[in-house]
C-alpha cells in the first residue's frame, strides 16, 4: 500500500505534476503518466481525451486496475482526461482526492475539471478569478 | 540561437513557416523542435528531441520562442531564458479551442515572458533586450504546495 499516487498527462500536466510533489515530500509516493516521460519507474497509462470515446473505455480500465493495485490512501492529479478517471475511481474506492487544475485554464475550469468536481476531496485552481466563478479553491499556483 | 518549439502533440505551422522565412535571411541561428514532418527549410528542425537534447537546446538559447503551452513556459522558466508566447488560435485549426490566447493573456506582463499577438510582433520582440523569468520559489508556489501539504497529510 502506498500512501499517494499522483497521475497526469504528459507535457505541461506532468511538469505541473512533478512541481507539485514538493508537498509530497516524506510520503510514499507512486507516479502514473498517459506519456511515455523516459521513466522506467513511473508507470503508463493509456491516454485519451473527452473527445475519444473507445480510449476513454479502455483508459477507464486501467485506472481502475491501477487504483486496486497501488491501494493508495490519496489520488491526485493535475489532469488531464486520464487523471480524472483515477481519480473518480479512487473516489468509488472510498479514497481521498485532489484536483489541481492546469494553471492553463485561467478563465475557466478544465471540461476534466468540471468533471472531476463531484468525485475530488480537494478541487483547486490555480486562478483567483476561477476561484470566484467555480468554486473551487484557490491556494496559490505553480508558477 | 533561437530555439523554436511549439509541444510535440499538435502541429503549429504557420509558426514554424514564418520563423523558418524569417530565419532564411538572418545570420543568427534558429532551431526548431516542430511536433510535425513539415518541411521547414533554412533551419535546423528536429520533429521531436529527446529530453536530454531538448534541456541541451535550451540551454544554449538566447531566447524561445513558443507556443502558450505551460510545459513550453515551464521549460523556458527552468533554463532561465526569456520566452516569446505565441498563442495557438482555433480558427486556425491549432488547438481545439483558444484557451492558449488566455493563458498568454493571463501571463503577459510577467517577468522574462512576452505575447506576439500577431506573427508580425515576433521580429520587433527578438530584437528587445528581455530580462530574464523569475525563479521558480515565489510566495504562490510555496502557499499551493504547503496547503496541498495540509490536505494530504491529514
Amino acid at each position: 500500500m502506498c500512501e499517494i499516487l499522483a497521475v497526469s498527462s504528459g507535457g505541461g500536466h506532468w511538469q505541473q505534476l512533478q512541481l507539485l510533489s514538493k508537498a509530497f515530500d516524506g510520503k510514499k509516493v507512486v507516479y502514473a503518466c498517459s506519456s511515455d516521460v523516459g521513466d522506467a519507474s513511473i508507470i503508463r497509462l493509456p491516454d485519451c481525451n473527452m473527445r475519444t470515446p473507445w480510449r476513454l473505455i479502455i483508459t477507464a480500465i486501467a485506472a481502475w486496475k491501477l487504483v486496486r493495485q497501488i491501494n493508495p490512501d490519496t489520488v491526485v492529479s493535475t489532469g488531464a482526461a486520464p487523471g480524472v478517471l483515477v481519480l473518480i475511481t479512487a473516489k468509488l474506492h472510498r479514497r481521498r482526492t485532489v484536483w489541481v487544475d492546469s494553471i492553463a485554464n485561467t478563465e475557466r475550469m478544465s471540461l476534466s475539471g468540471r468533471l472531476a468536481r463531484s468525485f475530488s476531496d480537494l478541487w483547486v485552481t490555480q486562478w483567483p478569478q476561477v476561484s470566484h466563478r467555480s468554486g473551487a479553491v484557490y491556494l496559490g499556483a505553480i508558477i | 540561437m533561437i530555439f523554436v518549439t511549439v509541444g510535440t502533440q499538435l502541429p503549429f505551422s504557420r509558426l514554424l513557416h514564418f520563423m523558418a522565412t524569417w530565419a532564411s535571411d538572418r545570420q543568427e541561428k534558429v532551431i526548431l523542435q516542430t511536433g510535425d514532418q513539415g518541411d521547414y527549410a533554412g533551419c535546423e528542425s528536429f520533429q521531436t528531441l529527446s529530453k536530454s537534447q531538448f534541456q541541451d537546446t535550451m540551454q544554449q538559447a538566447r531566447i524561445v520562442v513558443c507556443h502558450a503551452g505551460i510545459g513550453s513556459i515551464l521549460s523556458a522558466r527552468d533554463a532561465n531564458k526569456p520566452a516569446i508566447l505565441v498563442p495557438r488560435r482555433a480558427c486556425f485549426s491549432e488547438h481545439r479551442n483558444d484557451h492558449q490566447v488566455s493563458t498568454a493573456t493571463a501571463f503577459e506582463g510577467r517577468r522574462g515572458l512576452r505575447v506576439a499577438w500577431d506573427m508580425e510582433d515576433i521580429p520587433r520582440l527578438l530584437l528587445e533586450e528581455i530580462e530574464t523569468p523569475d525563479a521558480s520559489d515565489g510566495a504562490n508556489y510555496d502557499r499551493l504546495i504547503s496547503g496541498v501539504r495540509d490536505f494530504v497529510t491529514a
